[in-house]
C-alpha cells in the first residue's frame, strides 16, 4: 500500500501539474481536494482518467470521485480493491 | 467619445512588461516565428493558480494584472478581450489527444482552456470580477471590435473604466499551417531587418497587450483614445485614402495634425506598398514609425500598434529601432495608428496626448 | 433620446426543424430533435445528440448555393438561418448602417478535425485551414447576404449569441447601426462532443433539463439569428415589429472556469441587470426560458438565482434544450427567437423530459403548451463557461 502511495504521489504531481509540489509535501492521510491540497472538479475528472489509463479502474459516476479521492489512502486503497488481478 | 488610457500591459518578443522600461534592450530573433519573452509568472500568479494555465493565459492574465496596476485598479467595470485564434496550443493538443486517444479516456483541461473566453474568464476569476465580460474573435478585427465595445461601455456610462485587451499565440504547427496560406516568409530573416528583405510573407509573433481605459481624464493619463475605425478591404488605394481622410476630418483635423505615422509594415512585398501610398500620397515626407519587426504579425498585432503608440506619446520621443523614416518627430501630440492584417481587415486610431 | 430597438426578422435551423415554422410545429407537436448520431463520424454512438436532419449537401441546397468546397457545417448552417431572418424583416442588407454580429464557439472545427493532420503534413495548401477560425462563417454569411457594414464575432463559450444580440442591440441604441443581423451557429464535432464527455457531462438518454433526476447535457447543433433594427428605421420603411428589446445584461459568476457558483451568483446578476436597463419591473415578466442544460450544476444554480430573484412571484420557466439540445454558440440566439416565437404567437412553450420536482428548487417547470398563454414580456437566459451569464429581455 505505502509503495502504491509513493506511486500515486508521483503520477498526481505530473498529471495535474503541480510544479510546485514534491512528492513529500502530500500527506497519504491530508484531503487531496478544499482546504487540503486545493485540488477541484476539473482536477477529480483527470485523476479519473488517470485511474483509468494507469489501474485500468473506470469510474462511471463522477459523484463517486469525492470519496475515492479523498486522500492519497482512499485512492489507494481503491485501487488495489478493484484492480483485475 | 474620448478613452483616456489609464495603464497598459504588454508581453511580447520583446522585453515589454516593465513599463519603466522603453525598449532600452532590443531582443533580435533569428526565426520567423517569434515567441514571446516571459517574466517570472510566480510575480505575479499564485503557483496553484498557474498549475492550470496554459501559455496563453498566463500572458493575459499577467499583462492584464500589469495594466491594472499601473492603472491603479483593483477592479475594472468591464474586461474585453479580442483574440483571433484563441488558445491555439490547447487547441492543438485536444484535437490530437482526440485521434491519438481514438476518442477514449481524454481528460477536459485543454478543451476548457481551448474556448475563446478562456483569458478573460480566468481574469475575472483572479479580480473576482463580476462585471461584463466579453471576447471577440474576428480575424483582424478582433481588437478593435474589443476596443469599440470598451468605448461604446464608457459612452453608455455602463462603466467609467473598462479592460481592454488583443492577444493571441503563435505555435510551432499553427506556424507550419499558417505558412501553407503564405503567411510566411521562406528564408529565415532577422526580424530587425524585416523591411529589407523584399520578399512575400511576414514574420509570425504573438503577444498580449491590455489597456485600462476611463471615462474621466487623471493626471497620470497616457494620452487619449481619441477615434477607432474599422474597414474591410478597401476596393481601390484611393477608397483607402479617402476613408482615412474622412477620420482625420471626423476629428477636427486634417494630414498636418499628425505628428506620427504608426504603420503594420509586415515585411510583405505584397501588402507594404499599401503603408507607403498612404505615406507617399496624405503624409509626405511625416515621420514614420512601425513595430511589426518587434512583434511579429498574428490577428491581434494592432494591440501592439496601440501600445507602441501609446508608450511614444508618453515618452515624447521615438526609440530608433522603431524609426521607418529619416525624419523625427518634435513634440508629439497626435499619432494615427494605420494596420492592415493581409490587407483583409483595415484599422485606424487615432491617440493623442 | 436612445433609439429603442425592435425585432423584424428571424430564422432558425435546428434538429427540430429546418425554418421558424418547422421548429414551431416542432415545439406545438412536443417532437424533440435528439435522437442517434448519424452524420457526425465519431466511435461514440451511445451519445444522443441533437442534430440538423440534412448531412451538408442538403445544407448548400437550403442556403441556396451550389456544392463547392471550403464551406464549413457551421457557415452552411448560419447562412441558411441568417437568410431566412432577413427574409423575413424584408429588409436590404445593403449599405454601411446595416451590421452582422454573429458567433460561435468551435468555427470551421467541424472540418478542422478532419483535415488537421493534412493540414500539418501536406505541402500543398488546404482549403479548410481558411474555415477554420471563427470569423469565418461571419464573414460567408455576409457576403452571402451582401452585409457590407460593421461586422464582428462573439465567442464566449455557450452565452455567445446571446452575446451577439445584446452587442446588436447597443449599437442600435447607440445610434451607430440602423440595423443589425444577430445570431449564431455552430455545428457538432468530434472535438466538442469529446470534450464535454471529458467533462462526464452527457446525459446517455437525453437532456431532462430541471428534472430530480437530470444527468447532464445533450449536444445539439444549429443557428439562429434575428434581425433588430431602429425605431427610426422601423418607421422609415414600416416593418413588421415581432418584438421589442427592453433589456440586456451580461454578469460574470467569477467562480470557476466551468462550474455555476451553487448561488448562480452570475445568474442572478445577469437577469437583475436586465431588468434594471429600462425599470422593468420583476413581476412584468411572464416568462422565463432558462438556460436549464440540465446538468447538475447549471439547474441548481439557475433555479436558485431565480427564486432570488422573484421570490415567491416566480414566472413560469422552462428549458427548449429538449427540444434542440444545447448548441452552443448558437443556444442564446436560437432561444431567443423561441421566445420572440411565444410572444407572437402568445404560446407558452413547455419543458420536455421533466417528470420529478428538484428537492432544492421551490418551483417546477412549465409543462404544458399553452396557447393564449398571456406572454407579452420574456427574460431569455444563456450561461457559458468562464462563468459568462446573459440574459435579455423581450416583450410584444
Amino acid at each position: 500500500m505505502e509503495a502504491l502511495i509513493e506511486k500515486l504521489k508521483k503520477e498526481i504531481i505530473e498529471a495535474l501539474n503541480l510544479e510546485d509540489i514534491e512528492p513529500e509535501d502530500i500527506k497519504a492521510d491530508d484531503p487531496l481536494f478544499g482546504d487540503g491540497l486545493g485540488l477541484d472538479s476539473i482536477d477529480a475528472l483527470e485523476l479519473i482518467v488517470l485511474l483509468e489509463k494507469s489501474y485500468g479502474i473506470k469510474i462511471e459516476d463522477p459523484k463517486d470521485g469525492k470519496k475515492i479521492f479523498y486522500s492519497l489512502r482512499t485512492m489507494a486503497e481503491y485501487i488495489s480493491s478493484h484492480q483485475k488481478k | 467619445m474620448h478613452a483616456y488610457i489609464k495603464g497598459i500591459g504588454y508581453l511580447s518578443p520583446q522585453p515589454t512588461w516593465d513599463n519603466s522600461l522603453f525598449l532600452e534592450a532590443v531582443k533580435s530573433h533569428h526565426v520567423n516565428n517569434m515567441y514571446c519573452l516571459a517574466p517570472d509568472y510566480k510575480q505575479y500568479i499564485r503557483p496553484i493558480a498557474l498549475r492550470r494555465m496554459s501559455r496563453l493565459i498566463r500572458m493575459g492574465l499577467t499583462s492584464a494584472l500589469i495594466s491594472l496596476q499601473d492603472a491603479g485598479i483593483d477592479k475594472p467595470g468591464a474586461i474585453v478581450t479580442g483574440t483571433g485564434m484563441g488558445c491555439v496550443e490547447d487547441t492543438e493538443n485536444f484535437l490530437t489527444s482526440v485521434a491519438a486517444n481514438k476518442e477514449e479516456m481524454l481528460t477536459p483541461t485543454a478543451f476548457i482552456r481551448s474556448t475563446h473566453n478562456t483569458v478573460g474568464a480566468h481574469i475575472a476569476v483572479h479580480l473576482k470580477c463580476h462585471a461584463y465580460n466579453f471576447t471577440y474573435v474576428h480575424r483582424g478585427f478582433s481588437f478593435e471590435s474589443a476596443l469599440a465595445d470598451g468605448r461604446l461601455l464608457l459612452a453608455e456610462n455602463a462603466a467609467d473604466d473598462v479592460l481592454v485587451g488583443g492577444l493571441d499565440e503563435t505555435s510551432e504547427h499553427h506556424y507550419i499551417i499558417t505558412g501553407r496560406l503564405n503567411y510566411w516568409k521562406v528564408k529565415k530573416t532577422h526580424n530587425l531587418e524585416l523591411l529589407s528583405s523584399k520578399t512575400p510573407g511576414s514574420i509570425a509573433g504573438e503577444g498580449a497587450a491590455f489597456f485600462v481605459l476611463g471615462k474621466v481624464p487623471g493626471v497620470n493619463d497616457y494620452g487619449k483614445l481619441l477615434d477607432l475605425d474599422m474597414f474591410a478591404r478597401p476596393e481601390s488605394e484611393e477608397i483607402l485614402h479617402s476613408r482615412i481622410l474622412t477620420f482625420l476630418q471626423g476629428n477636427a483635423m486634417q494630414a498636418s495634425d499628425i505628428d506620427l505615422l504608426l504603420m503594420g509594415y509586415s515585411g510583405d512585398v505584397k501588402f507594404d506598398p499599401l503603408y507607403e501610398g498612404v505615406s507617399e500620397k496624405i503624409f509626405p515626407g511625416k515621420p514614420e514609425a512601425y513595430f511589426k519587426h518587434l512583434s511579429g504579425e498574428y490577428h491581434t498585432s494592432s494591440a501592439a500598434g496601440l501600445w507602441y503608440g501609446t508608450r511614444i506619446l508618453q515618452m515624447q520621443y521615438v526609440p530608433e529601432v522603431l524609426m521607418k523614416s529619416t525624419t523625427s518627430p518634435g513634440k508629439i501630440n497626435n499619432i494615427l495608428i494605420y494596420n492592415n492584417f493581409r490587407n483583409e481587415q483595415h484599422s485606424l486610431m487615432l491617440i493623442s496626448t | 433620446m436612445p433609439e429603442r430597438i425592435f425585432v423584424t426578422g428571424i430564422g432558425l435551423i435546428t434538429a427540430a426543424g429546418k425554418n421558424v415554422p418547422e421548429n414551431e410545429h416542432s415545439l406545438r407537436t412536443g417532437h424533440s430533435g435528439i435522437g442517434e448520431v448519424k452524420f457526425l463520424n465519431t466511435v461514440h454512438k451511445e451519445i444522443p445528440v441533437a442534430e440538423v436532419k440534412h448531412d451538408d449537401k442538403a445544407l448548400f441546397d437550403l442556403a441556396g448555393i451550389p456544392y463547392r468546397e471550403g464551406y464549413t457545417r457551421t457557415a452552411l448552417l448560419g447562412m441558411i438561418a441568417a437568410g431566412e431572418a432577413m427574409q423575413n424583416a424584408g429588409a436590404d442588407p445593403g449599405g454601411p448602417r446595416t451590421g452582422l454580429i454573429s458567433a460561435t464557439t468551435v468555427g470551421g472545427m467541424v472540418k478542422s478535425e478532419n483535415h488537421y493532420f493534412d493540414f500539418l503534413r501536406n505541402d500543398e495548401s488546404n482549403i479548410y485551414i481558411g474555415t477554420h477560425d471563427c470569423g469565418d462563417s461571419t464573414e460567408k454569411i455576409a457576403r452571402r447576404l451582401g452585409i457590407h457594414g460593421f461586422r464582428s464575432t462573439i465567442s464566449t463559450a455557450c452565452s455567445s449569441s446571446l452575446n451577439s444580440i445584446i452587442l446588436g442591440a447597443r449599437l442600435i441604441r447607440a445610434g451607430k447601426l440602423d440595423r443589425a443581423l444577430v445570431g449564431g451557429t455552430d455545428a457538432l464535432s468530434r472535438f466538442t462532443l469529446n470534450g464535454f464527455n471529458s467533462l462526464m457531462i452527457l446525459d446517455r438518454e437525453g437532456c431532462k433539463p430541471f428534472d430530480k433526476n437530470r444527468n447532464g447535457l445533450t449536444l445539439g447543433e444549429g443557428a439562429g439569428y434575428l434581425v433588430l433594427e431602429s425605431e427610426t428605421e422601423v418607421r422609415k420603411r414600416n416593418a413588421m415589429v415581432l418584438a421589442e428589446v427592453t433589456g440586456w445584461a451580461n454578469a460574470n459568476d467569477a467562480f470557476h472556469q466551468t462550474a455555476s457558483s451553487p448561488e448562480g451568483t452570475g445568474a442572478f446578476m445577469a437577469m437583475e441587470k436586465a431588468l434594471e436597463t429600462n425599470h422593468i419591473q420583476a413581476d412584468a415578466i411572464d416568462y422565463i426560458n432558462a438556460h436549464g442544460t440540465g446538468t447538475i450544476n447549471n439547474d441548481l444554480s439557475e433555479g436558485r438565482a431565480i427564486e432570488k430573484l422573484f421570490g415567491d412571484r416566480i414566472p413560469r420557466v422552462s428549458s427548449t434544450k429538449a427540444y434542440t439540445g444545447h448548441t452552443l454558440g448558437a443556444a442564446g440566439s436560437v432561444e431567443a427567437v423561441f421566445s420572440v416565437v411565444s410572444i407572437v404567437r402568445n404560446v407558452l412553450i413547455p419543458n420536455m423530459h421533466y417528470r420529478d420536482q428538484m428537492p432544492e428548487l421551490h418551483f417546477a417547470p412549465e409543462t404544458e403548451y399553452k396557447e393564449e398563454a398571456g406572454i407579452r414580456t420574456v427574460i431569455t437566459n444563456s450561461f457559458g463557461f468562464g462563468g459568462n451569464n446573459s440574459s435579455l429581455i423581450l416583450k410584444g
